[in-house]
């Protein structure tokens, strides 16, 4: 039987024939590139998010301020584009029985899924980073990087700091992936997973910010997108990093375990 | 005794307050061709469903050569094929792309088998072609070009020449009959008489959800066979003088006419002669010929006349108008 990495690489050879796949990805590139060219129109510097004083004195801190703001919207949405999508279109379609009735069962074509859709969350958001760092370095230069506690770190050191950081932030994205293929496999609709997926992670960010749910605010999926601030520390904070590398299984592991079962024993009608 | 290719045994499904599929038994023997009847909406795309492992079952279970592709899985699906409504490929892709594909999902040398498939169906020309810009009848040749490459030993298709143009549809008979001829068993739904008329050896008729007929078609055709009609200057003695006769029955009186069936021609031959004898003049004396059409409209649209789980001998006879 055709195992799972077969399934992949034809989801993949989908996903280049699609023209909505190089949207995500162009959107990723795209918001770094705006940012810069912001930079360089106008004076002035997003001095109250972190990282966003050191813009022009240094090119690696624009990737990193791309990681704080994609975590409000705009990289759920990319994650979700394609995790929403990849089990509602073939229902939408039809094709999921077209795939089902072949030789490879329903959990190798879930996981292949999966798998495909994790790969793009995390080809997008590094699409983003290799931009941002040369569109940054070619405005601000490849020069050393302030921290979070006021040090500064080697050109170097902070490019692998960023790749680092680009790394712990995946866990709460890839957690919205869960989310997007969960919802993919229950609504059967493709509009509505990839929506409800961006509604979940910024339902979450709202529960943050409520009064009196201060309390919550560490075991949202959301709130672990700033663990990796903990690497741009002198001496390194590794605490909320630990502490996304247990949280964020608490979504994605049920979330794929119930998008799987469901997966595995709903009707496949219509189409 | 090896298993049956398909053997289905009190499958039903029920939806809320529907019941698509109420216990049905399907058997296919090797070598088949069966096909599947009923009006729109009656089950048989349900019942298809639940062979391929594509919907649960509320009750009841399926074996295609005694593996339960619920139980089982893909695997249960080795030797089979088909669709279940249309065909559908992924629109964005060729139409050998979309091949290449389901054969990769096959696994074994699937693949290998691509470019025999296309020149069955005759798309050889037209598969480097996007699917999206495929006609109806190309989707549904590309379907069976998709079955084809599992090398099966059952072909599951669900209304193949719906939709197609007269021409479309003498091509996709004859490419059923060329695969029957190669021993392949064909299950095919259908509600196009004369296609199941020509092309099959079995059928089974689904009503409402319920099987109201299963068995060879020539015993189906066999029911309605012995019917004779006839008009007489005197129809009420003429009836009147049938029913006293051996070797008739059903003798009715109808607006214009006598009906009757006969056990076999010499019993015809004699009631004429004693029509004549009796001074009743034949205007005309026609045997009735039921086609697979109407026998269909008279279980499907009638109260349940025929009841599948008798024996023929018990089954009620069918009144063919």
């Amino acid at each position: 039987m055709p195992g799972v990495l077969v399934v992949s690489r034809w989801e993949a050879r989908k996903l280049v024939s699609q023209k909505r796949t190089y949207l995500g990805l162009a959107a990723a590139m795209a918001a770094p590139l705006l940012f810069v060219t912001a930079l360089a129109l106008r004076d002035g510097a997003p001095e109250d998010a972190p990282f966003g004083a050191s813009v022009r004195s240094s090119g690696l801190a624009i990737p990193l301020l791309m990681l704080v703001f994609g975590s409000i919207w705009l990289f759920p949405l990319i994650a979700a584009l394609v995790a929403g999508d990849i089990v509602a279109s073939e229902d939408q379609n039809g094709t999921l029985k077209t795939i089902l009735t072949r030789s490879t069962g329903r959990g190798r074509i879930f996981f292949g899924k999966a798998v495909v859709a994790a790969v793009y969350a995390i080809l997008a958001i590094t699409l983003m980073v290799v931009t941002a760092i040369l569109a940054g370095s070619l405005e601000s230069g490849f020069n050393p990087l302030k921290t979070l506690t006021g040090t500064e770190v080697s050109a170097l050191r902070a490019t692998a700091l960023v790749f680092v950081s680009l790394g712990v932030y995946l866990l709460p994205l890839l957690g919205v992936v869960a989310i997007g293929l969960l919802l993919s496999t229950v609504t059967r609709n493709s509009a509505a997973a990839v929506v409800g997926t961006l509604m979940c992670s910024l339902l979450m960010q709202l529960i943050g910010v409520l009064p009196g749910l201060e309390g919550v605010r560490p075991y949202l999926l959301t709130s672990q997108f700033d663990a990796w601030q903990g690497l741009l520390r002198e001496p390194i904070d590794t605490a909320p990093i630990v502490h996304a590398a247990w949280v964020c299984p608490l979504y994605l592991v049920p979330a794929i375990a119930v998008a799987w079962l469901v997966f595995e024993r709903r009707d496949v009608a219509g189409g | 005794m090896t298993a049956p290719p398909v053997e289905a045994r009190g499958l039903t499904k029920v939806y809320g307050d529907l019941t698509a599929a109420d216990q049905i038994d399907l058997r296919v023997e090797t070598g088949e061709v069966y096909g599947f009847l009923g009006p729109n909406g009656a089950g048989k795309t349900t019942c298809l469903r639940m062979l391929l492992g594509l919907i649960r079952p509320t009750s009841g279970d399926a074996r295609l050569f005694g593996r339960d592709p619920l139980a089982e899985g893909a695997s249960a699906l080795d030797g089979v094929a088909g669709f279940v409504e249309a065909p559908r490929f992924y629109p964005y892709l060729t139409g050998r792309k979309n091949l290449e594909l389901v054969a990769a999902l096959d696994g074994g040398d699937a693949r290998s088998r691509i470019d025999d498939a296309l020149e069955t169906v005759e798309l050889a020309d037209r598969a480097g072609d996007k699917v999206g810009g495929y006609s109806h009848g190309m989707r549904q040749r590309l379907g069976i070009a998709g079955a084809l490459l599992r090398e099966p030993r059952l072909l599951l298709l669900d209304e193949p020449a719906t939709g197609l143009d007269p021409a479309g549809m003498r091509d996709m008979r004859l490419l059923i009959r060329r695969l029957s001829a190669d021993g392949i068993t064909v299950l095919l739904s259908s509600h196009l008489m004369d296609e199941v008329q020509e092309l099959c050896t079995s059928v089974g008729i689904v009503r409402r959800g319920r099987m109201v007929y299963q068995g060879p078609l020539a015993d189906l055709l066999a029911t309605a066979a012995g019917r004779y009609r006839m008009t007489t200057s005197d129809d009420d003695r003429a009836a009147a003088a049938g029913a006293q006769r051996r070797g008739l029955r059903d003798v009715t009186r109808r607006d214009g006419h006598v009906s009757f069936i006969a056990a076999d021609p010499q019993a015809v031959e004699e009631l004429s002669l004693a029509l004549a004898a009796d001074g009743i003049a034949l205007r005309s004396l026609v045997p009735v010929s039921a086609t697979l059409e109407e026998l269909f409209f008279a279980i499907t649209e009638g109260d349940g006349l025929a009841d599948a789980s008798a024996p023929p001998a018990e089954r009620p006879t069918l009144e063919v108008a």
